[in-house]
């Protein structure tokens, strides 16, 4: 199924474009034939269940897995899936273009264990873009304070929370101004009672019109801050569209049976955003 | 539901937490005690034979103990060479290219698959025969290094790989060039997890050092066997030789515990 863009006035023109893509794991075909548009301010919600291949999915757009077919565009810089020539000097620098233009935040977190928060920020813009310390380090604080960080930045990881962690890896991605944040489920490492603060944060970007592409378990989040919903089944889009007709009135059986049985499995990650 | 409400014994719980401390202390306590009767019995045994010379030791000792001086230099020296070289064998060892790779395997299996004491004499005798003259420290830290640089290369290529893949893909993902990844957020962590093997290699290499004594370098262990030929005095000059590198180990021992200790402290 192909996803057209969302047509809700407030979105911009279409900033990630994803086309055709198939993954192989071995022999094992793990996404089949993925088309996916996203636009400016857009959030977009991947849902379904594990083994869906919506990880992969998210891997694939900045080429954490090189896809076996297919075709990412993000902000105009175009790669096509080339699994024989990955690990090439040329093909590692398109590559890297791609991910100047899309932060990637992970379920276990990944902040540097030897640097501090501040440094964890301020790493990449200073030794990859090039921006003055002063400048990069102003800009970090600026989104630590966002994220209710700003009193941990001289911290190192290791003294804090998953919640805090997520967060700061949160202002660590948002430091290099990317055209679009992905989120690999985000939450699924915390404690329970640390999952709403990182929720809050994100909801929060949401609503300020920052693109994302989140891959998460948390409905109620996702009915709360996604403009489009997508539910992935064994490798394809099932069913795309804003969270009232995906998660409210889904059309497609498989949905309606995974909406299903997860509400049951899961009641309590309905109201994982805490009251504000 | 009612668990346990029957009356509990009168033994509170300090004092059993303090007879476990009692128990611990006292087990400390009796295995020093049995290293202190040990020695005292291998002193008094020595002793008993009559055949310990404590002038010969009074002239002669201090000569002897002063090779230790040469001792750490060499390893100390040498251990800094095997470092630099372990790294650049692990970075080829994970290279992608297969002539790196290539050179960076040979350089191990080669230095694996052969004798340190043979390496030591190839440097030394060998070597010259090609042009290649060597002063006899030089040779021996030249051998040393090679040898420990392929054994710590297998450590260091461990130690890279156990840094967790998240890391690499955190790093990457905010754009860093494959260099930077490995420089910046890579190495920094493969090292804390190396010190201690590091550490491990250096009180190796304080005793595998003695092989350097063949090139007639004057370190501990040459001096040790020098005197003690001369004189007949070997059991002398090789007991004081043993209790030196004892002692530096011990004290090499001491200060990697407590650095693993103090880095256990810090992070994760």
């Amino acid at each position: 199924m192909t996803v057209t863009p969302s047509t809700a006035p407030h979105l911009g023109e279409v900033i990630v474009e994803a086309r055709g893509i198939e993954k192989y794991f071995g022999t094992n075909h793990v996404l089949r034939g993925i088309d996916l548009d996203v636009r400016r301010r857009e959030a977009v919600m991947i849902i379904g269940r594990s083994g869906s291949g919506k990880t992969t999915l998210i891997r694939c757009l900045n080429f954490l897995e090189e896809p076996t077919v297919g075709s990412v565009e993000i902000d105009g810089m175009r790669v096509d899936a080339d699994p024989l020539h990955a690990g090439t000097r040329e093909r590692e620098e398109l590559i890297r273009q791609i991910r100047l233009r899309a932060g990637m935040l992970f379920q276990e977190f990944n902040l540097f264990p030897h640097m501090s928060v501040l440094a964890n920020c301020i790493e990449a813009p200073v030794r990859v873009r090039g921006i003055p310390e002063a400048e990069a380090t102003s800009l970090a604080e600026k989104l630590l304070e966002k994220v209710g960080l700003i009193e941990k930045r001289d911290e190192f990881p290791a003294r804090l929370s998953g919640g805090q962690k997520q967060r700061a890896a949160i202002a660590r991605a948002m430091c290099m101004e990317p055209k679009v944040l992905m989120f690999d489920e985000p939450t699924s490492a915390l404690d329970p009672e640390l999952v709403g603060e990182v929720l809050t944060v994100m909801e929060e970007l949401a609503h300020e019109g920052t693109t994302m592409i989140v891959v998460t378990h948390e409905m109620h989040f996702a009915r709360e801050a996604a403009d489009t919903v997508i539910y992935m089944d064994e490798g394809q889009i099932i069913e795309a569209g804003p969270p009232e007709q995906v998660l409210g009135e889904p059309a497609d059986e498989r949905t309606q049976h995974f909406l299903r049985r997860f509400l049951n499995s899961f009641p309590d990650r309905q109201g994982a955003i805490p009251e504000r | 539901m009612i668990i346990a409400d029957a009356p509990r014994p009168p033994v509170a719980l300090d004092q059993i937490a303090a007879s476990v401390v009692r128990a611990r202390r006292s087990f400390r306590t009796r295995a020093v005690a049995t290293w202190a009767l040990l020695i005292g019995l291998l002193v008094a045994g020595l002793w008993a034979t009559g055949n310990i010379d404590t002038e010969f030791i009074g002239v002669w000792g201090p000569w002897v103990v002063g090779g230790a001086g040469l001792t750490v230099f060499v390893s100390a020296v040498s251990i800094v060479f095997a470092t630099l070289l372990a790294l650049a064998g692990a970075m080829g060892r994970l290279s992608r290219n297969p002539y790196v790779n290539g050179v960076a395997s040979l350089y191990v299996s080669l230095v694996r698959g052969t004798p340190l004491i043979v390496q030591i004499y190839f440097i030394y005798l060998a070597l010259p025969q090609v042009g290649i003259v060597l002063a006899a420290i030089p040779a021996g830290i030249i051998a040393l290094s090679f040898n420990y640089g392929a054994y710590m290369t297998e450590i260091f290529r461990a130690g890279i790989q156990a840094v967790p893949r998240g890391q690499r893909e955190a790093a990457e993902s905010l754009g860093m060039t494959e260099r930077m990844v490995m420089r910046r957020i890579v190495l920094p962590q493969a090292f804390r997890i190396v010190i201690p093997a590091i550490g491990n290699d250096f009180i190796a290499m304080l005793k595998d050092s003695s092989l350097v004594s063949i090139l007639a370098v004057e370190e501990l262990l040459f001096r040790a066997q020098l005197v003690g030929r001369q004189n007949f005095r070997s059991l002398e000059t090789l007991l004081i030789a043993a209790a030196i590198y004892w002692v530096l180990t011990m004290v090499f021992s001491y200060f990697q515990e407590r650095l693993e200790r103090r880095m256990a402290r810090g992070d994760r």
